[in-house]
């Protein structure tokens, strides 16, 4: 049997990949063959028939020049714009909803924590037909995730979070590749994403449920390190009040401001005089050490659970723009992580 | 064809013993001295390639363990590209010719240019020590903060190495700049000069400006090893991705480092072999320096999944199509330049096809992953892999080949056999577009770079390319072969047995100590075949 030498297409991204790569096949097909047939012709009707003959008289010609100047330039000012735009759809996270998934890689393994269902190590269970963003981080040294069949991949960096999504449309078992070299078990650090229909992963997910989620282990770590002492509206403000911070902008000293998206959380657990918010002095101590990178996932999953005091301004949540619907990833989950998310006093909540 | 006899005095024989070879400050024995050194390194380099290539036969990672197999591909890297590919066309032919095509006695600074291949040599044994000291994991790219944190083998050392290297890079480029500004003979206008001086001048420029970045990433690399600094680790606020950028703001140029003096031996070869002036001789001439300066413009497009902005990475995807433009010229140029030659298929001339072949292939592959949306799904598989094998083996040892074989007479005074010559080329031009051509489906298939251990479905290309390198293998020691007996048995060439146009032609084979019996005066246009008017200059 003669093997595939083709990928598969399986996902939203992988045609428009491939279209544009037939293109710039054919074009350098045209060019191979232009080039290679006009040596031949020339080698052979011009060889040489006579030791001393030398050859015409010819310097150049400015038409020529500019000719096979502009053209080319032209053709690659195509492929450099359908490029951008392939680029710009894969690494841009569309509108709506999407699916959630967190992913840990460190020499040589893939993790993906449960956001409540089960715990996956290289291995990855996601439904057919629907978006997946995934929010990846490395605990050591640079990764990068590679599933061929969908045409996705990213470098995976220690101490960042790193944003990308797909949409598979094929159900099946597809490989997941580490990309970028990271040493001894490098090409070990291999997995498989699996591709469901969606009865078969609601029925996965609510197969694995575990009671202890992101969120809820998040809150355990937010009550053991004491983050309300400060973070709480009863605390004297000493720290933001983080109830429904997510996605939202914050202002900071200095006039500047940021989405407080995942990446931001993170620093500022990390790294809390990088950006401190306007009206509170730089006084919170750095994380780094204390929590690990899975358990900064769990906060950060808390920290979103975390709804907006109904006294403060309800507006917050629902001034959201078209382009920020990742904010709701809980509820897209699966059911059951809603129980998480329901109180919505202060976070130090007792349950 | 001839019965002449060697000049009865030229550099080989006016001094003897290793004394007169270690301290010499003739270009031309300097030259020699690289080509032997080179030529070691070479073998060493293509020893890890062959491991690697057995190794890669089956999908189970069974011949080796995966330790040595990283370090396998590390040190055919780091020795190909620092101590082969870069100083190959430069040090050997750039240091014969570049005294010769201007009309000098030698070059500016002769002393420099010993200097320059012993800081060589000693970067080079410092690098054999770190791996004959247990060897580098790192990948030649010395990516952190894995060659920083997590490698537990010689990075330290093999950065060393390449750090002392660079200083014979830089005062090697200077040494040609210099020469090339200052020393050409009377009426050697810089529109009269042979292509190889504009390329080697591009890529002199290209030595200078940045060997330097190079040679401060990797004292970082090894200053943070070592003093812990936390430049690249993120745990102390450093950051891994600032490797890559000033790592391939050195290393993307240095790409036409090994290729722009490729690009000027084919327009010798191809002018001296269809007997006719390159066509649109200015075009070439400039798109030499185009490629220099844009060179270093287009380092980003090796991060466009490892972090950088969208916005960045369209900025680096088109800068890099327009570094595409002016390779493409040279292509058209010398293609043109065949149209109504008197064309010979002498081997120096295979080459030259063979180069135009690959280099066409390599520069068209090149676009597939300046294209944004198709770089996310190639980069760091197997596409890349073969794209930069088409570029800089297929390219530049084919340019590298066909040069040494064109004065390989002048250079011993003796032709090699003409009818091994072209076996030799044959089973080069077939081993290597059978081992590397499957790599560009596979790396399209998904078959990432680097990997040991690989999924069955793609073993069938991996078999075929293994093969390939068989077949290369043996076309690399076929003139290796050949060209060690044509010293001692080779006919006699006289001064000039193609013949060509350029002063080197001018002078005995091999030449007297000083070149020139008398300082040449340039009176016409380079590869003046048919007897041109100079003012009919594009």
């Amino acid at each position: 049997m003669w093997p595939s030498l083709f990928p598969e297409e399986a996902s939203t991204i992988a045609p428009r990949v491939d279209a544009l790569y037939f293109f710039l096949v054919a074009v350098s097909c045209f060019f191979v063959v232009l080039i290679a047939g006009m040596l031949l012709l020339f080698a052979i009707k011009y060889r040489r028939r006579h030791e001393h003959d030398v050859g015409a008289s010819i310097h150049g010609g400015m038409v020529l020049e500019v000719t096979w100047t502009l053209i080319p330039l032209g053709i690659a000012l195509i492929m450099f714009v359908w490029g951008a735009k392939v680029y710009f759809d894969e690494y841009t996270p569309p509108p709506g909803n999407s699916v959630i998934v967190y992913g840990l890689a460190k020499q040589w393994m893939w993790k993906f924590p449960p956001m409540d269902g089960q715990r996956e190590i290289n291995e990855l269970h996601v439904p057919v037909n629907q978006r997946v963003k995934l929010i990846m981080t490395s605990q050591d040294v640079i990764h990068s995730f590679f599933v061929p069949d969908f045409r996705v991949k990213m470098d995976v960096l220690p101490g960042r979070y790193r944003t990308m999504w797909f949409e598979a449309t094929r159900t099946g078992t597809f490989h997941l590749f580490c990309a970028e070299y990271c040493g001894t078990g490098h090409s070990r650090m291999v997995g498989q994403i699996v591709v469901m229909s969606p009865s078969d992963y609601q029925a996965w997910v609510a197969g694995g449920v575990s009671h202890n989620t992101l969120a809820s282990a998040g809150q355990t770590l937010f009550t053991n390190l004491a983050c309300a002492s400060c973070h709480s509206a009863a605390s004297g403000s000493r720290g933001p009040v983080l109830n429904g911070i997510y996605e939202q902008r914050v202002k900071l000293q200095g006039g500047q401001s940021v989405i407080a998206d995942d990446a931001y959380l993170r620093e500022s657990i990390m790294n809390p005089a990088a950006k401190v918010a306007e009206g509170y002095q730089p006084i919170m101590p750095t994380y780094q050490g204390l929590v690990d990178d899975e358990q900064l996932l769990e906060l950060i999953e808390y920290i979103k659970t975390l709804k907006p005091a109904a006294a403060s301004a309800p507006s917050v949540t629902t001034s959201e723009p078209e382009g920020q619907g990742t904010s709701q990833p809980i509820t897209e989950h699966g059911k059951s992580s809603s129980a998480v998310s329901s109180p919505s006093a202060a976070p130090t909540a007792q349950r | 064809m001839s019965t002449a006899v060697l000049p009865r005095e030229n550099y080989l024989n006016t001094d003897y013993g290793l004394r007169s070879w270690f301290l010499t400050t003739d270009h031309k024995r300097i030259c020699i001295l690289y080509l032997l050194t080179i030529t070691l390194f070479f073998a060493i380099g293509g020893a890890f390639a062959t491991v690697m290539r057995l190794d890669l036969a089956t999908p189970a990672a069974d011949l080796v363990s995966d330790e040595t197999y990283n370090k396998m591909f590390t040190m055919h890297g780091i020795i190909m590209v620092f101590f082969f590919l870069v100083p190959s066309i430069p040090a050997t032919l750039g240091n014969f010719l570049i005294p010769m095509m201007v009309g000098a006695k030698d070059v500016a600074f002769p002393k420099l240019n010993l200097a320059s291949w012993y800081i060589f040599t000693a970067g080079g044994c410092f690098t054999l020590w770190a791996l004959i000291s247990g060897g580098v994991d790192s990948g030649w790219t010395f990516y952190t903060p894995f060659s920083t944190l997590s490698s537990n083998t010689n990075v330290t050392l093999a950065a060393l190495g390449i750090f002392i290297a660079g200083f014979s890079s830089i005062l090697t480029g200077l040494n040609f700049m210099v020469t090339i500004h200052r020393m050409r003979a009377p009426g050697l206008t810089w529109f009269r000069m042979p292509l190889f001086l504009w390329s080697m001048y591009a890529a002199s420029l290209i030595f200078v400006l940045g060997t330097p970045v190079i040679a401060i990433t990797l004292l970082l690399v090894a200053a943070e090893r070592v003093l812990h600094l936390g430049i690249f680790d993120p745990a102390r606020g450093g950051d891994p991705v600032l490797f890559q950028h000033l790592f391939w703001f050195y290393s993307h140029p240095a790409v036409y480092i090994m290729v722009v003096p490729g690009m000027g031996v084919v327009s010798e070869i191809v002018a001296a072999f269809s007997r006719k002036r390159i066509f649109g001789y200015t075009f070439v001439a400039f798109s030499s320096l185009a490629i220099a300066i844009l060179g270093f413009l287009v380092w980003g497009h090796h991060l466009f999944v490892a972090g950088i902005s969208v916005y960045s990475a369209l900025v680096f995807s088109l800068l890099s199509y327009f570094v595409a433009i002016p390779s493409a010229i040279k292509v058209f140029n010398w293609t043109a330049t065949l149209y109504k030659g008197s064309i010979s298929f002498a081997t120096p001339m295979l080459y030259a096809f063979g180069f135009i072949w690959m280099f066409t292939i390599g520069g068209l592959t090149g676009l597939f992953l300046a294209a944004l949306g198709i770089d996310i799904h190639v980069t760091d598989t197997y596409f890349v892999i073969a794209h930069f094998h088409y570029i800089m083996v297929g390219g530049a040892i084919m340019a590298y080949l066909g040069g040494l074989h064109y004065w390989w007479p002048k250079m011993t005074g003796r032709l090699y056999p003409e009818g091994w010559g072209k076996l030799g080329f044959i089973t080069v031009f077939l081993g290597f577009n059978l081992t590397f051509f499957p790599q560009f489906i596979l790396g399209y298939m998904g078959m990432p770079r680097r990997y040991h251990a690989y999924p069955p479905e793609f073993q069938t290309l991996n078999v075929l390319s293994s093969a390939g390198a068989s077949i290369l293998a043996i076309g690399y020691l076929i003139p290796l072969v050949y060209l060690l007996w044509s010293l001692k048995y080779g006919p006699i060439a006289g001064p000039n047995p193609w013949g060509a146009k350029g002063l080197e032609w001018t002078t005995s084979s091999p030449p007297p100590k000083h070149n020139f019996e008398t300082t040449p005066i340039v009176t016409e246009p380079a590869y003046n075949y048919s007897e041109l008017e100079e003012t009919a200059v594009v």
